[in-house]
């Protein structure tokens, strides 16, 4: 198992050597190579299967803006899809697997698309598959999901966990290449609190892949000192293996660390963390990123960008080929000829696009001035190039470079638009900047190694005098300005084959002027229709070439086409960091009630109402469907007594000298007079007059009162009140505290209630009915001290009251009425039969508060008093809320008794087919009543008040089903309310 | 974004609700002769401007103030943050 291509020199650990996996063969590699650098190193040029024809592929770049190398890791839950092999850490026993082909990947099944490729030309799915209709989505988009695509999901839910996190900073550096580092080592020794983000293991971006010296001492070697003093200071932080992915409002920075990802195991450690950066400025130093040229065939293993075959060469000593050309079109190109022959590897050509002198000596090269590639040849990789003059010439490696583009992707996050610069053929940072943001390096269009290092330099110095912190003595490190003059040459026009620009998705020269003639001339259109630019990649190396291509078809320069909008995140984020802790129950709390334990010993069956856990209903042994569980319980209220916790209903707690005047301005209804000691039921109007809410408010004194809301709006309520308390009617001496969850509450309801809860008051307190009448509300104590306050107020429509403590006696509160009620045979019961005995009542409840029913439609419309100023009143009377024929709340049954009603059925008359022309209302909530022993509803009908006594039809499409229903009041039991005031 | 509350510096938007305009804070008089028109046109009719706007964040996750941020709404730059009460009663609200 030795590893052929493997050179002398680079940045890895020869004595610790590694074992993997690539398509279960097995390989090895060293410590300090990535997944790419070790599958190079033996010879393993073929790594995966392009996105659309399946063409054999291989590494094409050395970094994150690889398109191609898209791998499998890891196995079973752990494999994750479409990462990069050029970011990959190598680990021991890591397992790697090529993607997106059928068969063996040496002899892809699907690689017959690629003899297909005259019919599967841009936009292919919009000519090809449109007819019939309703083939595309049984037929056609199965068979391209299938044969399209990437890699696959482990199909299992992602055992990593993953954590979010803040900091704070003067200044963020974002990329720790020659200009990052410039400029932190200077910040650093200002004071400034420094953030040095760099998205790979070691400090020193381009330093540790070229050959160039710093300060006298090399490259690679200035970049760890700077990195180790950088350690040691502790206003400085470092975040290696973390993408800054986003620049968002206010100078708010979301950055990606990836803790474990170069280990074998997590540890349990979060796999990911996703930070949340707050700088007071930053400096981009993201580096530049080189580009290809488009020729005949240039996708084929072994075609690389030059920049990144010095890269294997320098940094991980390895010679991605035996015979390298190079194939560039500005100065740098002939960097990556000069290193690699250095190192002993065969240059067999340097092909220039320029007519211009050789750069440097090549000993073995042949020289091809003025020349171009204009096509390649080999079956899993390339073998042999063809030249423009007809030349032949062997190469296993073609290194190509186009020259540079600034990676100004950051810049842009806020809409900035980059601006071309015609001297260095590439867009450089436009002038709206994100605020607080500067650009260094080479991200600004400073190519030069000693111009890069004075600019992060001087724009660290910049930066820190704008802080207000004093710049610390000492000068820009230096290093020699190397050439790097580049012509504007993007593609071999006289290439017959297929030139690919954007290899991620398979785009080539000849879609573009495709889209083009067809009419799709914007950038943004092109990127749509052809994909150039999508997926992983986001056109990283593909998309300027891909711009010049359209701009030469439109004859426009490529200032005038412009580009496509960069947006977050720079690189791909898995889901599970976005998500953090926030899966699965952690998604959002879980509220319970102080009862909770004692309902879980009773065997409650809970169900989720917001946030909150209610027991829903309190099964018994020999009980095998809820309904028999909630007849009894709504028995048993009914006929002797029973408790419900009713804590989670919003409780806001309001005081103040004007409390009376807001509450009347707040409820529709008349709030002003209420005494001392009474409570009322009260309804709250959104300004366009429909109702927002319902609930009690008792008046404990004459400054003091305690108001309930709906569970569901108890946020939403208390927001609204404070509006109107601070925006409204801000003279007004009123206060407000939510109070929900400091008092546990629950309702004592039936016909033995009184005397249950004489057995809980303290005796001092006088609970008869004359005392205590309806609707009276005290604070008192029970149990012989313990504060407490008791409401008299019922949705049951029993005689009925509920009683708080402080939330921290709930439980024992519930312990007590049980203990106390025993003689009564007390029922615990749920949310269930609260919502039968409402039912039965005709109160509204959620289905009937909708959002859409004014207080008139709930056959409240007298409650909202005309006498004065409250939310809602004056837009309630418009005319189209208040027509003769508007919908009114009504109570149904079904003629035939044994009919069960379902909610949401809509009411047709009794002669009309069931269409939306003759819908008069729905039924909006319907249960058994075990009183009246059948099945009853509540619902909204046209002109209802009228029609007492009439028939229509329930029609329910859903659940296909037609009953026969008349038309009731909406009080089913005892309507004239005797029972509340035993 | 980060919202910089008059009392308590500032804060991750996160903390935060939106309403809306602030120009609901001038709620017509409900015995003005024009009553229906005025109360109409307050709840429906908003300017929707590319520029400074003033408009109301609730601090719910925090100490529960209204107020009134004017917000950039193409750059988003926050140019004055404050108390909607102040501001309420500037413009001569009261009870």
């Amino acid at each position: 198992m030795s590893q052929p291509y493997r050179i002398n020199g680079g940045l890895i650990d020869r004595e610790k050597v590694l074992s993997f996996t690539f398509n279960k063969q097995p390989f090895e590699g060293y410590q300090g190579d990535t997944l790419a650098s070790a599958l190079l190193a033996n010879g393993q040029r073929l790594v995966g299967r392009s996105f659309k024809y399946h063409r054999p592929r291989g590494i094409f770049t050395a970094g994150s803006e690889e398109p191609n190398a898209l791998v499998e890791l890891r196995d079973g839950a752990y494999r994750e899809a479409n990462t990069r092999a050029t970011t990959v850490e190598l680990f021991d026993g890591l397992a790697a697997h090529s993607q997106n082909h059928r068969g063996p990947l040496s002899f892809d099944l699907m690689a017959v698309n690629d003899f297909l490729h005259p019919f599967l030309g841009a936009g292919f799915y919009y000519k090809t598959f449109m007819w019939p209709a309703s083939f595309w989505e049984k037929v056609y988009e199965p068979i391209i999901r299938r044969s399209a695509g990437l890699g696959r999901l482990s199909g299992e839910a992602d055992p990593d966990t993953y954590e979010k996190g803040f900091r704070h900073c003067d200044l963020l550096i974002i990329g720790g290449g020659p200009a990052g580092l410039a400029a932190a080592r200077f910040a650093g020794r200002s004071g400034a609190r420094v953030i040095l983000v760099d998205e790979e293991r070691l400090l020193g971006g381009r330093l540790n892949a070229e050959t160039y010296a710093v300060d006298g001492e090399a490259g690679a070697a200035w970049a760890a000192d700077c990195a180790d003093e950088l350690h040691a200071l502790d206003n400085v932080e470092i975040l290696t293996r973390a993408t800054v992915a986003g620049v968002f409002d206010h100078g708010v920075y979301s950055v990606v660390e990836r803790n474990t990802d170069h280990l074998p195991d997590a540890g349990g450690r979060a796999r990911q963390t996703l930070w949340r950066v707050y700088a007071k400025s930053a400096i981009l130093c993201a580096g530049a990123a080189e580009r290809p040229i488009a020729f005949g065939n240039n996708d084929r293993p072994g075609v690389m960008l030059a920049g990144a075959v010095r890269a294997f060469a320098n940094r991980w000593a390895v010679a991605p080929g035996r015979r390298v050309a190079v194939f560039t079109n500005n100065d740098d190109g002939w960097r990556c000829a000069e290193d690699l022959s250095a190192h002993g590897v065969e240059i067999t050509a340097v092909i220039d696009s320029r007519d211009i002198a050789p750069l440097a000596r090549i000993p073995g090269a042949l020289m091809a001035m003025g020349e171009r590639v204009v096509d390649t040849r080999g079956r899993k990789g390339v073998h042999t190039i063809t030249l423009s003059n007809g030349g032949v010439i062997p190469a296993d490696c073609l290194a190509v470079s186009g020259g540079w583009s600034p990676n100004v992707h950051l810049t842009c996050h806020h809409r900035g638009r980059p601006q071309w610069r015609e001297d260095i053929a590439a867009f450089v940072p436009g002038q709206d900047l994100p605020p607080g943001m500067r650009v260094a390096g080479a991200a600004k269009g400073v190519m030069r190694l000693g111009d890069v290092l004075a600019d992060g330099y001087c724009t660290a110095m910049e930066t820190i005098e704008t802080l207000g912190f004093t710049p610390p003595p000492g000068e820009a490190p230096r290093a020699d300005n190397e050439s790097a003059a580049v012509s504007a040459f993007w593609h071999v026009a006289e290439s017959r084959a297929r030139c690919w620009v954007d290899l991620q998705n398979d785009v080539t020269v000849k879609d573009i002027t495709l889209a083009e003639r067809e009419g799709f001339r914007s950038v943004e259109h092109l990127k749509r229709y052809t994909t150039l630019g999508m997926a992983t990649d986001q056109g990283k190396t593909g998309n300027v070439l891909g711009l010049a291509v359209l701009a030469e078809s439109q004859g426009k320069s490529i200032a005038e086409t412009g580009v496509t909008i960069f947006r977050p995140p720079y690189t791909p984020v898995p889901i599970g960091a976005f998500a953090g802790k926030s899966r699965g129950k952690e998604f959002r709390p879980t509220r319970v009630t102080p009862s909770h334990q004692w309902a879980e010993e009773q065997g409650a069956v809970f169900v989720e109402v917001g946030m909150w856990l209610r027991a829903q209903y309190f099964p018994r042994a020999g009980e095998t469907h809820w309904r028999q569980s909630v007849d009894r319980e709504v028995r048993s209220v009914r006929g002797s007594v029973g408790v419900c916790d009713v804590t989670t209903l919003g409780k806001i707690d309001i005081q103040g000298r004007d409390a009376a005047a807001f509450l009347n301005r707040v409820y529709c209804n008349a709030f002003a007079k209420l005494p001392v000691g009474k409570a009322r039921y009260g309804v709250m109007l959104r300004e366009d007059g429909v109702v927002m809410d319902d609930g009690t408010t008792a008046r404990l004194s004459k400054t003091h009162f305690v108001m309930t809301t709906t569970t569901a709006n108890a946020v939403s309520v208390f927001r609204h009140m404070e509006f109107c308390r601070q925006c409204l009617w801000p003279s007004m001496d009123v206060h407000l505290i939510s109070a929900t969850e400091q008092w546990a509450q629950f309702a004592v309801a039936g016909p033995n209630a009184r005397k249950l809860l004489q057995k809980v008051v303290d005796p001092a307190f006088d609970i008869s009915n004359d005392s205590f009448p309806y609707m009276a509300c005290g604070e008192m104590t029970i149990c012989g001290g313990t504060p407490a306050r008791l409401f008299r107020i019922s949705f049951s429509g029993e005689l009925a009251y509920e009683i708080a403590v402080p939330g921290r006696f709930g439980e024992s509160l519930v312990r007590i009425l049980m203990e106390a009620g025993a003689e009564f045979n007390v029922t615990p019961y749920g949310t269930e039969a609260v919502g039968v005995m409402r039912t039965e009542k005709g109160h509204a409840a959620g289905p009937e508060l909708n959002g859409q029913t004014t207080a008139r439609d709930l056959g409240l419309g007298r409650m909202v008093s005309k006498k004065k100023d409250s939310i809602g009143s004056l837009l309630s009377e418009r005319e189209a809320l208040n027509r003769e024929d508007g919908f009114i709340l009504m109570g149904f049954r079904p003629i035939n008794r044994e009919n069960k009603l379902s909610a949401g059925a809509h009411f047709i008359a009794k002669t009309a087919p069931a269409t939306l022309e003759h819908d008069e209302g729905w039924l909006s909530s319907v249960a058994y009543s075990p009183e009246l022993g059948h099945s009853i509803g509540l619902g909204f009908i046209a002109r209802g008040a009228e029609r007492i006594g009439e028939t229509v039809l329930a029609v329910d499409l859903v659940r296909n089903q037609e009953i026969e229903v008349e038309i009731v009041p909406p009080v089913f039991v005892d309507p004239e309310g005797e029972r509340l005031r035993v | 974004m980060l919202i910089n509350h008059p009392l308590l510096g500032p804060r991750d938007v996160s903390e935060f609700v939106y309403l809306g305009d602030a120009s609901l804070i001038d709620r017509p008089d409900w015995q003005a002769g024009d009553a229906g028109e005025q109360f109409h046109d307050y709840l429906y009719l908003r300017d929707n401007p590319a520029g400074a706007h003033r408009e109301l964040w609730f601090h719910e996750q925090g100490d529960r103030s209204w107020l009134v941020v004017t917000r950039h709404t193409v750059t988003h730059e926050i140019l004055k943050v404050e108390l909607a009460r102040d501001v309420a009663l500037a413009r001569g609200r009261d009870k």
